[in-house]
Formats: C-alpha cells, structure tokens, sequence
C-alpha cells in the first residue's frame, strides 16, 4: 500500500466482514516523540487464539489466488520498515485490536495519506455501521463519528451522495485545522 | 466536531427532502466499487473518488455508490459493478479513474454498456 490511509481502508474491510457494528480508528502524530501511531478497534466476532497466532504469520493465507500480501502481513510490515511495531490482539465474541506505530521522521514511513477518501469510501459501503475517526496532532484533536451525523440526519442514509461530499468537506477542514500533516 | 456541523447539515437536509425522487425511493442507478485487499492495493480507492467527483459535476443526486468486498477476482481489480435500475448489473474490470469517468457518464448517465472494460452481465 501506498498510503497508511489505505491500510486503514484495508483493515476495517476485516473488521465490517466479521460483523462489526462500531469501528475506532485512533491516530496519534507525537512531533516530540517522533512517532506516528495508529490503532483500529471493533466490536465484531473476534478470532479465536488459534486463528490470531496465524494471522500474523505472513506465510498463512486462507485464499489461493492473490497477486499481492495479506492486509495484516502487509501493515506489520509497513510498521516495522519504519522502526515501528505491530499488535493485534482479538477475542472470540468480542472484538479485535489491531494497532500499529511507526517513527513519525523515518525515511520508510509511508504518509497517512488521504484520511477523508478512506472515511468517505468507509461510510459509503457501511452505512449501518458506526465508525469514530479520533486524530491528535501534538494535542490537538479532531474528532469525525458518525453517530452524530445520523443524529442530525434522521430519515437521510448517511451514504446519500450529497452527504458523502459533505462529509469530505468536513474531515479535511478539521485535519487542517488541528494541523494535522503526516 | 467543527462548528459548522449542525448547520450544514440541516441544509442537506432540506435539499434531499425537496428532491422529490428520492423521496419516492427511487434512483437512476446503484455503483459499487468493490474493495477488496487487491482492489484497494491498486488504486479502488481513487476510482471512488473519480465516482464521486463524476457525480459531482454532473450535479445529480439519484445515484447510490457504495462498495463490496472481495470478489475473489484479483487480476481484475480494480472493479466495478453498474446496476441501472430495472437492469441487470455489469461487472467492469481493470478499472482506472479515466475509465471511471467514462462509464459514469457513458453508461450511468446514457445508458450505454462501455463494453470494452465490461467482464460480466449478472
Ligand atoms: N477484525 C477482525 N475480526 C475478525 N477476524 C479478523 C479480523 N481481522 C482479520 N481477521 C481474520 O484474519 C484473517 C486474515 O486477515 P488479513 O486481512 O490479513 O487477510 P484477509 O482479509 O483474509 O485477506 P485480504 O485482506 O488479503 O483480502 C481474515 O481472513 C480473518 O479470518
Ligand atoms: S481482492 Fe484479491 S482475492 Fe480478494
Ligand atoms: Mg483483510
């Protein structure tokens, strides 16, 4: 992947596949400590101890046909490149948590790229799930849920196309003003 | 959340409510990207945007995009599926944001199959 914003796209896939119907996405850029973290949680069925120790295991894939890795492998990967690690951690019939962090200046460092595509694309295909985008640059914090946005919408699918732009709108300006600028 | 949330969105509001078709629930068409691990890895992701980009400047409101996940057909991701309403969905492969555009206005605005990137009729 290009961007760790498509990562994330990339992981909540897994997270609505198994269910889920409240997804947090929570990024940190820390200046001072120089690093980037990011960490993903759901509510969906979880895995079991046995499918977790293979899922992190690149080797292992369920699929026969790919041309490129799996999104777990994938994102360990783009972490430890840039001095960072990788956790996931899951319960069967609780949820999964998977969070990564990577040295904000490291050359290797993918940018977190476009957070609003990823967001809109997400609330588009899961209008029944509920996803909270929490960012924090050096304190300052941006927070995109879209409980509040159905609140106010009432009868209006929160995929509506008019909406989607909104919504784009919305978390650019937001990322611009807490000057976000992994 | 930004302050000018409430208010911005109360206007959508009213703007979809006066749209009369969709009120009725119906639409011209229903777009899906899909968005598998392959699809996103090789550029699903600015297909979308290209959608909605397309949709924007042809200022209409009837269409429904939304995504799906693996399709299990790696070599051909990107991909898009195009349902025109009271039509059976086409299944396009290979899928850039030029072709994106293409067929938005092609097919979803004048109902022509672009068959050229068309894999499949479900
Ligand atoms: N959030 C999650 N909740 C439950 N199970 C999960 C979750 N994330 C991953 N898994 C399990 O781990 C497996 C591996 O995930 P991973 O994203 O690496 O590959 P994949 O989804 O199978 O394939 P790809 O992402 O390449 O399309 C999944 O098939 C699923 O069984
Ligand atoms: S996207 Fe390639 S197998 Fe699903
Ligand atoms: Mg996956």
């Amino acid at each position: 992947m290009l961007e760790i914003s498509l990562h994330i796209l990339d992981i909540v896939e897994n997270s609505t596949r198994a269910g889920a119907k409240t997804v947090s996405i929570d990024i940190i850029e820390d200046t001072e400590r120089d690093v980037l973290s990011l960490e993903i949680r759901d509510d969906g069925s979880g895995m079991s101890e046995d499918v977790l120790r293979r899922v992190i295991d690149p080797f292992f894939t369920t699929k026969t046909v790919r041309s490129v890795g799996l999104g777990l492998p994938m994102l360990a990967q783009a972490a430890e490149r840039a001095d960072g690690r990788f956790i996931i951690e899951s319960k069967g019939g609780e949820g999964t948590r998977v969070a990564a962090d990577f040295k904000l200046s490291h050359i290797d460092r993918q940018p977190l790229g476009d957070i609003s595509a990823t967001l809109v694309t997400l609330v588009a295909g899961n209008k029944d799930i509920d996803i909270i985008y929490r960012h924090e640059h050096n304190g300052q914090t941006y927070i995109f849920d879209t409980r509040e946005i159905k609140k106010e919408l009432e009868d209006i699918p929160i995929n509506h196309v008019t909406v989607l732009n909104f919504i784009r709108s919305h978390i650019t300006e937001g990322l611009k003003e807490i000057g976000a600028e992994a | 959340m930004a302050k000018l949330t409430i208010a911005d969105l109360k206007k959508i509001k009213d703007k979809v409510h006066s749209e009369t078709s969709l009120r009725a629930g119906e639409h011209r068409a229903k777009v899906t990207v899909h968005m598998g691990t392959c699809g996103v890895a090789t550029g699903a992701r600015a297909v979308m945007d290209s959608l909605m980009g397309a949709i924007s400047e042809a200022n209409v409101s009837d269409v429904i995009v939304t995504t799906s996940g693996c399709a299990g057909l790696c070599s051909q991701e990107p991909m898009v599926t195009v349902e025109l309403t009271g039509q059976s969905p086409i299944v396009y492969g290979n899928i850039d944001a030029n072709k994106m555009r293409q067929i938005f206005m092609r097919h979803v605005m004048q109902g022509e199959v672009q068959t050229p990137f068309a894999i499949a009729k479900v």
